[in-house]
């Protein structure tokens, strides 16, 4: 069973210098990505980077300012419900119609998609324990956040957008929420770009990682390769920035060393020229939140970020 | 059927927390050769792990020899524990037991051997550079 049989060098999503802006405001800018299909991505960044702007002109709710978007090749000026048909989503508060029954929402999902799976989504539901004769509001915060997951896989589109889809339930009904995302992704070709606060979560779910902020892009690409390319340099307190090989993404310093995240490569030739330098391997969170501390300004003008944002030879999506 | 789990605190990627268990399994006489490992699909499911995460535990474990898929049923083990550990890591294990012998007897503790072994391997990684 494929859902996407787009082939597989069409991406699920490309944008090029993409951009939103809200009055004077830029709420993303020259934002330059592409997610291969298949993969788990992971969007990370705080409040106000730009995360739900740039997922919002995926699904369609927003227009692009300038630059262009497209989703498995459906650019943002492509018929809108050829667009939709790519996307399937869920928002962060579960939008559902309080006084529907579960069942109502299916039929609503049915009228209102072409391509909608109501044996999936009852097969879901019954596997759940989810009555379709519930009304919504009725339902328990996790039940929701699976009804509206189920809503978005019955639509049976290649790409799956979810912003912040565990940021209100307990830990049981996140964990459960998030098995099911990874079954359906399973064995599918199913493409989910995920948004989260939550970066010790991620490395479980995510294949693939983008780190915004400020509005702009400060790292994507597939995670272990990201990772990769990293290292974490502990040296004598009292080096200079300027002594240091590359730009570092982030620096702490301790009374007599200071540990700083710089490039892989640069960052082996020095440790092999200064003694007492030590370089050791770097984790997923430690890379995350490095480049979530960064100063944002530095994103547009730094060649490290540039570098690391350009899909290396070995990005291909993982074929199941 | 066997099942894996995952520390996400560990600081090892899941990859290779997968790749471990299974290793440590066979040694441990918990997997045996023919034994099959759940599908991709049972293990992102039951773990919320990404399922690309899962066939490159299963391809390293191919890889290494440990296991085999058979189109249309499986991953199956391929492996015994004698190949689990080749012959050379089994030397290396027997004298590691004398040492851990002896410093069992010399009054070490769990952690003051985990801390010795840190302190090591610090030293000759210094000197290599």
């Amino acid at each position: 069973m494929t859902q996407n049989d787009t082939g597989g060098n069409i991406p699920a999503l490309r944008t090029d210098r993409l951009g939103r802006r809200y009055g004077r405001v830029w709420g993303l800018r020259n934002c330059t990505l592409e997610v291969p299909a298949g993969v788990i991505a992971g969007l990370v960044g705080p409040n106000g980077a730009g995360k739900t702007t740039l997922l919002e002109m995926i699904i369609g709710l927003l227009q692009p300012t300038e630059g262009q978007l497209s989703v498995f090749g459906e650019t943002s000026h492509a018929p809108m419900a050829a667009r939709l048909a790519q996307v399937g989503y869920v928002a962060q508060d579960h939008p559902l119609y309080r006084d529907f029954s579960v069942g109502d929402m299916f039929h609503l999902g049915r009228a209102m998609n072409p391509s909608w799976d109501q044996k999936l989504a009852l097969a879901r539901t019954d596997a759940l324990d989810i009555p379709l004769k519930r009304k919504v509001k009725s339902l328990s915060g996790g039940q929701r956040a699976q009804v509206s997951l189920t809503m978005a896989l019955a639509k049976r589109a290649p790409l799956l957008v979810l912003d912040e889809p565990v940021s209100s339930l307990d830990p049981v009904a996140r964990l459960e929420f998030m098995r099911e995302v990874m079954a359906a992704a399973a064995g599918t070709g199913l493409t989910v770009i995920i948004a989260s606060h939550v970066v010790s979560e991620l490395e479980r779910f995510c294949d693939w990682l983008i780190v915004l902020t400020g509005g702009h892009v400060q790292l994507a690409g597939p995670a272990d390769n990201l990772i990769a390319a990293h290292r974490l340099l502990t040296v004598p307190r009292a080096t200079t920035d300027a002594e240091l090989p590359g730009l570092p993404v982030h620096r702490t310093d301790s009374d007599r060393h200071s540990s700083v995240l710089v490039r892989a490569d640069p960052g082996r030739r020095a440790v092999q020229e200064r003694p007492g330098w030590q370089a050791d391997p770097v984790g997923f969170e430690q890379l995350v939140m490095a480049y979530l501390q960064r100063p944002s300004k530095s994103a547009a003008r730094d060649d490290t970020a540039q570098a690391a944002a350009r899909p290396g030879p070995n990005t291909k999506a993982v074929t199941r | 059927m066997f099942r894996f789990r995952l520390d996400g605190s560990s600081g090892v990627p899941p990859y290779l927390q997968l790749v471990h268990q299974v290793r440590q399994s066979l040694l441990l006489g918990y997997l045996e050769e023919g034994d099959r490992l759940p599908t991709v699909k049972d293990v992102a499911a039951d773990l919320a792990i990404n399922p690309n995460t899962v066939v490159k535990a299963y391809r390293q474990l191919e890889h290494e020899g440990l296991a085999g898929g058979r189109p249309g049923q499986g991953t199956f083990i391929t492996a015994t524990s004698s190949t689990a550990l080749p012959e050379e890591q089994q030397v290396l294990r027997a004298s590691l037991e004398e040492w851990l012998r002896a410093a069992e007897e010399a009054g070490l503790d769990e952690e003051a051997v985990t801390a010795l072994i840190a302190v090591a391997r610090q030293d000759m990684k210094k000197e290599k550079v």
